[in-house]
């Protein structure tokens, strides 16, 4: 092995993926631009979203209640409805939008309400649509609001407090940290989003300097020099390493600045808000773990795209063998996002479920040491097989020029 | 010097089975001699040539390249061998001083070697109007002149030339072959691979015919012609390697 060697093959590789388009956008710009793109762009498109259903008056029909004139002009004085007679087809109208929900009021409601023992009231919505559920949250607000001031108006006929149906106030306290708070919201999905970035920073420039350079008779070029296929697989190598960890280190820059902004935002909301509001946050340290265990999964990742990117006659039989990892690389890394999943023994050793768990611990400020050596330990192993599977593969006539 | 004794390179094939790309082929070149390899087609040229330049290992036989075994010493015979192909092809997004300079470096040459080695290449085949190009946006003469520079940068004693002149037009295929006769008079030892008679013809001290993966015929274009009993080298070829459609 020449270290000269390596480190010509590495800056001509670096060079020659700088002046590629295709490779700057997947290895800067996508990790740049898709923290804050998903954190404000989202959030404000969907709080947007939100507000606006909210604030839009909801289509409602009612089913029966002729007998209840009061309770229905009650409802037809909320602005945020306009209230209509059912008609036969009113449960497709719900399925079909055209009709955000509908309430049933049973025969009698206003007269049984006045004795104090109503029968119930059904509201009937399409359970999951934004829309229907803010109308069916809506109506329940109502009549839940009617049933509180006939509590009341019966309790005062009586001659009771109205206090006495209810007597105490029930108030729920945050004691978590802020970072944990944070770390458990945006923990599950930071590493989610790291470690498919690390895949995309490392997959175009491995089918470019791979695959790209056997199609376009570079890699023959190449292999005439005197440089030994040991040193020029490592220079290549490095290269999509780079490519990998830039995308890493770009979209945790961005993640940073994401939050500092999101935190200042968010300080001036809680200012505003109710005493004890906890701003969330991350801890910084966290970050800085995140980006040491990532490390062997970069390695591990650049070994495989390289491998399954050198196999390939040219780039797009590459990219057609590699979108099926893609949806392997998904599938452990969605377990940190998923509810109620925590680190064990045995998932430590399962590769990128076992990062991404332990860099949604580390984001809560939680630092299980024993856990943090075998995943470490364990996807390094993993990447020293990879790579090695990658050198091999560079010795392979077959591979090297299959046609 | 290039010796070549009985290479045979045997091809696996899941649907075909194995395929015998070159067989048992030996020929010798001396330095200030141009070898031509003759063939058709998928008759072994290329697989012969990259046997050569260590880009494959033989399967059987051995061959000895300006004095290294192209098995037990590829990496020294990678350094004494210069190598063009057809397929041999720029980095579109470096220019053609960076091609030629990351060869020169990849051969072991320091920068200050490497940058007055790549002034002189400018001079030599004019190249200094498109040195600072990238290699995309250069001419097919004007990338051939790089292949060129990037073949001889190091200054190799052997000289393996693969089809050089497919798909190019007569004026660029003329300054090849000019370039390759100027090597031979530098006393370098050049093989040269062509389906080309008449520049087999014009450029070549010895030629061999190969078809099927074997050499059918060697010897100089006088002694071929004489053998044969034709009056030029595209008759003699394929009364050699198909006699029935010669008859």
């Amino acid at each position: 092995m020449n270290g000269h060697t390596i480190r010509t093959i590495y800056a001509k590789e670096l060079k020659d993926s700088l002046r590629d388009r295709r490779t700057l956008i997947s290895m800067i710009v996508l990790p740049t631009i898709l923290m804050p793109l998903l954190m404000f762009g989202l959030g404000t498109a969907a709080s947007r979203i939100v507000s606006k259903a909210r604030a839009a008056s909801s289509r409602i029909m009612v089913i029966g209640g002729e007998d209840s004139p009061g309770v229905r002009g009650e409802l037809q004085q909320v602005g945020k409805f306009k209230i209509e007679d059912a008609t036969p087809g009113w449960k497709g109208l719900i399925s079909d939008k055209k009709v955000r929900a509908a309430v049933e009021i049973p025969p009698g409601f206003e007269k049984a309400l006045a004795q104090g023992s109503a029968p119930p009231v059904t509201i009937y919505d399409y359970q999951g649509e934004l829309k229907s559920g803010i109308a069916a949250d809506q109506l329940t607000d109502f009549f839940t609001k009617l049933r509180d001031r006939a509590t009341a108006r019966l309790l005062t006929e009586h001659g009771l407090p109205v206090k006495i149906a209810k007597p105490f106030d029930v108030a729920r306290k945050n004691v978590a940290p802020p970072e944990k708070v944070g770390g458990n919201l945006l923990g599950g999905l930071i590493p989610y989003i790291i470690v498919m970035l690390c895949l995309v920073g490392a997959t175009y420039p491995a089918i470019d300097i791979t695959a790209g350079e056997k199609e376009r008779g570079t890699m023959e070029t190449l292999l005439c020099s005197p440089a030994p296929r040991s040193d020029i697989v490592l220079g290549k190598f490095l290269m999509v390493l780079t490519g990998s960890l830039s995308a890493v280190f770009f979209s945790l820059v961005s993640l940073s600045c994401t939050i500092v902004a999101l935190g200042s935002a968010t300080s001036r909301m809680a200012a505003d808000g109710p005493p004890g509001l906890e701003v969330p946050s991350i801890d910084p340290m966290g970050l800085v773990g995140v980006l040491a265990m990532i490390l062997p999964v970069a390695v591990l990742f650049s070994a495989l795209v390289f491998s399954i990117s050198l196999f390939a006659k040219s780039q797009k039989e590459a990219q057609s063998y590699l979108t099926p990892l893609i949806f392997v690389v998904v599938m452990p890394c969605a377990m940190a996002v998923l509810p109620g999943i925590e680190l064990t023994l045995g998932l430590a050793f399962i590769p990128v479920a076992n990062v991404s768990l332990v860099c949604k611990e580390m984001l809560s400020g939680i630092w299980h040491w024993g856990y943090i050596a075998v995943i470490f330990g364990s996807t390094a192993a993993y990447a020293a097989a990879a790579l090695a599977v990658a050198v091999r593969m560079f010795g392979r006539e077959d591979v090297l020029f299959r046609t | 010097m290039i010796e070549a004794r009985l290479l045979t390179k045997v091809f696996h094939d899941r649907k075909r089975g194995e395929i015998k790309g070159a067989d048992s082929i030996s020929f010798r070149v001396e330095p200030g001699r141009i070898y031509g390899l003759l063939g058709a087609n998928g008759a072994g040229k290329t697989t012969t040539l990259r046997m050569l330049a260590t880009l494959l290992k033989p399967t059987a036989g051995s061959a000895r390249v300006a004095g290294f075994d192209v098995v037990k010493d590829a990496d020294r015979v990678r350094s004494s061998v210069g190598f063009l192909a057809a397929s041999t092809a720029l980095y579109a997004r470096l220019t053609a001083r960076e091609m030629i300079e990351y060869f020169g470096r990849l051969n072991g040459m320091h920068d200050g070697p490497v940058r007055a080695r790549v002034e002189a290449l400018a001079d030599e085949l004019d190249m200094h109007d498109f040195l600072d190009r990238r290699c995309d946006s250069l001419s097919t003469g004007m990338k051939q002149k790089t292949s060129i520079a990037r073949t001889i940068v190091h200054d190799p004693q052997v000289l393996i030339f693969d089809e050089p002149t497919l798909g190019l037009d007569v004026m660029t295929s003329r300054s090849i072959v000019r370039f390759v006769r100027e090597c031979r008079d530098r006393g370098k030892t050049v093989v040269y691979s062509t389906h080309v008679m008449s520049e087999a013809a014009k450029l070549c001290d010895t030629i061999g015919i190969i078809h099927g993966g074997a050499l059918r015929a060697e010897g100089t274009l006088a002694e071929l012609l004489a053998s044969t009993g034709q009056a030029d080298l595209e008759d003699c070829f394929v009364k050699i390697v198909a006699p029935e459609a010669a008859a």
